[in-house]
């Protein structure tokens, strides 16, 4: 049973102004599904809303019923800007473990199941900060993969790798997501969308117009934005 | 490391923390002249008592003792004492010794106050020749006698030549070494001061320099922790026959620095005192 | 020259007086440090990663506090502790304990000031990450100290250092008590008020001598801490 997500009018305003919704649907694929729209239409505060990371929300988010803000232990969550602690690269995955009990040995071998899940095959030992971009973003992955959750939510995850790092990123996902982890990510790359997708929630100035299946979405698409955004006009 | 830490924290108490122990509050010019660090263990040897001594300025001693922070006081400024008991802080004021006070100045003495009469003349010459003079300015025992010098010659200092340190007589000497001025030292700190450069002692023995000092009780019933049992013996100490001899005993430089006079000496004979002497013992 | 020979006569014989004074400057030090981190790294990382009300106030204040005197803290301690204080009845006035508690509240803004200032930049990155853990309280402040460490060892040196070489306040609160509350700087103002300047400027290089270990050691702590410095 994939996890369920609600949005029930969920909206985020700061200065006098709307950024994102209201906004309210549902989402209970199994799949991977792709946020997209153009710059700045609120896709990350989209997903930083469903991940329960926003304060001044009105509306209320829930997956399983349950509040996003109480369940936040049971996802993992890529930040558009990668964040790095100062620590070996070990020890930033490790610190995403941090606050459970666990046995030393179990620790070690989740540690390196995610490093391997990322592709990540930088030595372990090594101060996070000598990773290049690409391993960084990779790390990231390692560290919202080691709590094993349910559910995985990227920001726009492969932004600014080439396309040898991009397409063995996408690779993983795939392979993370046939485990049955429902995914869940932004980006303005329509082919990488093409590739990955199998739902699309298309938002754009804020609001959700559009939520298809891949297919239907770039084949027929209903609205004028969403047409105009597939035509490279956004 | 930890360990190392570990150990420097707890670098054991000194051994006189588990004496029974009374605080003293006396004055700086007592404590440098190396008095208290021969007699008192003598005390302690005697009845197992600590004296701890803190050593300030004469006026910071008495306001010490005002706050009730101390169990006993013995300075030198019997007007001060005085006002101390009157006022109820202190009870039995006794006297216990004296010492006296000495002009130091350049050694070429331009204010030729060495073949002055008396100390009031000494300090007109000082102030009519226009020499560089050192004052404590500090409200202490030995500043308090020379505002009266200078009140007993008619004279009120001011001006570039009266230079005030706000401090104690070391670094008030030690001023002085460095201009060549004039200045008014207790005996026992000019005898142990190391620092004197071009000074030397040019005027002394007037009785007006006689420096007596006081022991006083802190009062029990003003201030009820105050350990007066404490504070009376050491006083029946200091002036019984063991005290004053050792008071009479203690050397600097093989002068002897202070005259004990617990039956109370004379407040102003007509002769010179035969003590302090102006020769070695 | 007859200084360096002096002072190392005085710690070659292992004079037992000079050892003491030594070992109570340390312990006095040591003490206040201690009590000083354990209350101001806590608060100084709180400060630097929650939006705390009149965060701003506490900053300035505590920055303030970092230039006061030492011999007017020394005042108010003595003030507080004298009999005719509030504190009076503790009975602690010209003993140890004073001089360390003069000497926390002297290094306790160093240590904040310097805490909060090793955690500030680490707010952007372990902030993101702490609530998309949903990591409680303490979990995110152990995390931001350790992490900051090199910085912290940093800020709790420089508290040792400020301690061991001030005299305003423990002068004041200690009373300078042969054997009891005498220290370093205490000694060294003692002598100099004596004219012993050479024995005061022998104690002062074994003072100085302990403030180039603690700051060679700040440096090194700075140079190894490098390693894990992120940059973008």
């Amino acid at each position: 049973m994939a996890p369920v997500l609600r949005f029930e009018g969920v909206a985020v305003r700061a200065g006098g102004k709307t950024l994102l919704g209201p906004v309210t649907c549902r989402l209970d694929s199994p799949g991977i599904t792709a946020v997209m729209g153009p710059n700045g239409a609120g896709k990350s505060l989209f997903l930083s809303a469903a991940h329960g990371v926003l304060d001044d929300l009105a509306g209320r988010v829930t997956w399983d019923d349950t509040d996003a803000t109480h369940s936040r232990k049971s996802r993992g969550f890529m930040f558009q800007a990668t964040p790095v602690l100062r620590r070996s690269v070990w020890g930033n995955i490790a610190f995403a473990l941090s606050g459970q009990r666990l046995a030393k040995d179990d620790r070690a071998a989740r540690i390196t199941r995610a490093l391997a899940d990322a592709r990540l095959d930088a030595d372990p030992r090594k101060p996070a900060a000598a990773l290049s971009g690409g391993e960084r973003k990779r790390l990231d992955l390692a560290r919202a993969l080691v709590t094993d959750p349910r559910v995985l939510i990227l920001d726009e995850p492969a932004a600014n790798l080439d396309p040898a790092a991009t397409a063995a990123f996408e690779d993983s996902l795939r392979r993370i997501s046939g485990r049955g982890v429902k995914i869940l990510f932004s980006t303005h790359d329509i082919g990488q969308a093409k590739r990955l997708a199998d739902d699309i929630l298309f938002i754009d100035g804020g609001q959700l117009i559009e939520q298809k299946t891949a297919d239907t979405f770039f084949s027929k698409p209903v609205s004028g934005p969403a047409e105009r955004f597939l035509k490279g006009l956004l | 490391m930890i360990r190392l830490l570990i150990v420097l924290l707890a670098l054991s108490l000194p051994a006189r923390a588990e004496m029974p122990f009374l605080v003293l509050a006396s004055t700086t010019s007592t404590q440098n002249s190396g008095l208290y660090d021969q007699i008192l263990p003598l005390f302690t040897k005697d009845t197992g008592i600590d004296v701890r001594v803190v050593a300030v300025g004469t006026g910071q001693a008495l306001r010490i003792a005002r706050n009730g922070d101390a169990d006993a006081l013995m300075v030198h400024h019997r007007p001060s004492e005085d006002t101390f008991v009157a006022e109820g802080y202190g009870i039995e004021r006794r006297d216990i010794m004296y010492n006296d006070f000495i002009l130091a100045g350049p050694a070429d003495d331009p204010a030729d106050i060495a073949t002055a009469s008396s100390v009031t003349e000494a300090i007109r010459r000082i102030a009519r020749s226009g020499a560089l003079f050192a004052s404590r300015g500090d409200d202490s025992g030995t500043h308090k006698k020379e505002q009266e010098i200078w009140r007993a010659a008619g004279l009120a200092p001011t001006g570039n030549w009266y230079l005030e340190t706000g401090s104690g007589m070391g670094a008030t000497l030690n001023l002085a070494a460095a201009k060549s001025a004039y200045t008014l030292t207790d005996r026992g700190t000019w005898i142990t001061f190391g620092n004197k450069g071009p000074l030397r002692r040019l005027f002394g023995g007037d009785w007006a320099m006689f420096n007596p000092y006081g022991f006083i009780i802190v009062n029990p019933e003003r201030f009820p922790h105050a350990k007066s049992d404490l504070a009376r013996t050491l006083s029946d100490w200091l002036v019984s026959e063991r005290g004053q001899a050792a008071i009479a005993g203690f050397e600097i430089d093989g002068f002897q620095a202070f005259c004990p006079n617990a039956q109370g000496a004379d407040p102003a004979p007509k002769h010179r005192p035969t003590c302090p002497a102006e020769t070695r013992k | 020259m007859e200084t360096l020979r002096q002072a190392w006569m005085l710690v070659a014989t292992g004079d037992a007086a000079l050892l003491q004074i030594i070992g109570l400057s340390l312990r006095v030090s040591l003490w206040a440090t201690l009590i000083a981190a354990v209350i101001g790294i806590p608060l100084g990382a709180a400060l630097a990663t929650w939006r705390v009300p009149f965060s701003g106030v506490l900053v300035v204040l505590s920055t303030s506090m970092m230039a006061l005197p030492p011999v007017v803290v020394g005042l108010i301690v003595y003030l507080s502790l004298s009999r005719a204080g509030p504190l009076g009845d503790w009975g602690l006035l010209f003993t140890p304990s004073a001089m360390i508690i003069a000497q926390t509240i002297l290094i306790l803004p160093i240590i904040l000031a310097l805490t909060r200032e090793a955690v500030l930049p680490l707010r952007r990155d372990y902030d993101m990450l702490l609530r998309s853990m949903d990591a409680g309280p303490i979990l995110r402040l152990r995390t931001l100290i350790w992490d900051a460490r090199y910085g912290v060892m940093t800020a709790i040196l420089a508290g040792v250092g400020r301690a061991m070489a001030e005299v305003g306040a423990v002068l004041i609160v200690g009373g300078n008590i042969d054997g009891l509350t005498r220290v370093m700087t205490t000694t060294i103002a003692l002598e100099t008020s004596r004219g012993n300047l050479e024995l005061a400027l022998a104690l002062g290089l074994i003072l100085i001598l302990i403030a180039i270990g603690v700051n060679a050691a700040i440096h090194l702590i700075g140079r190894f801490g490098r390693r894990y410095e992120v940059t973008r």
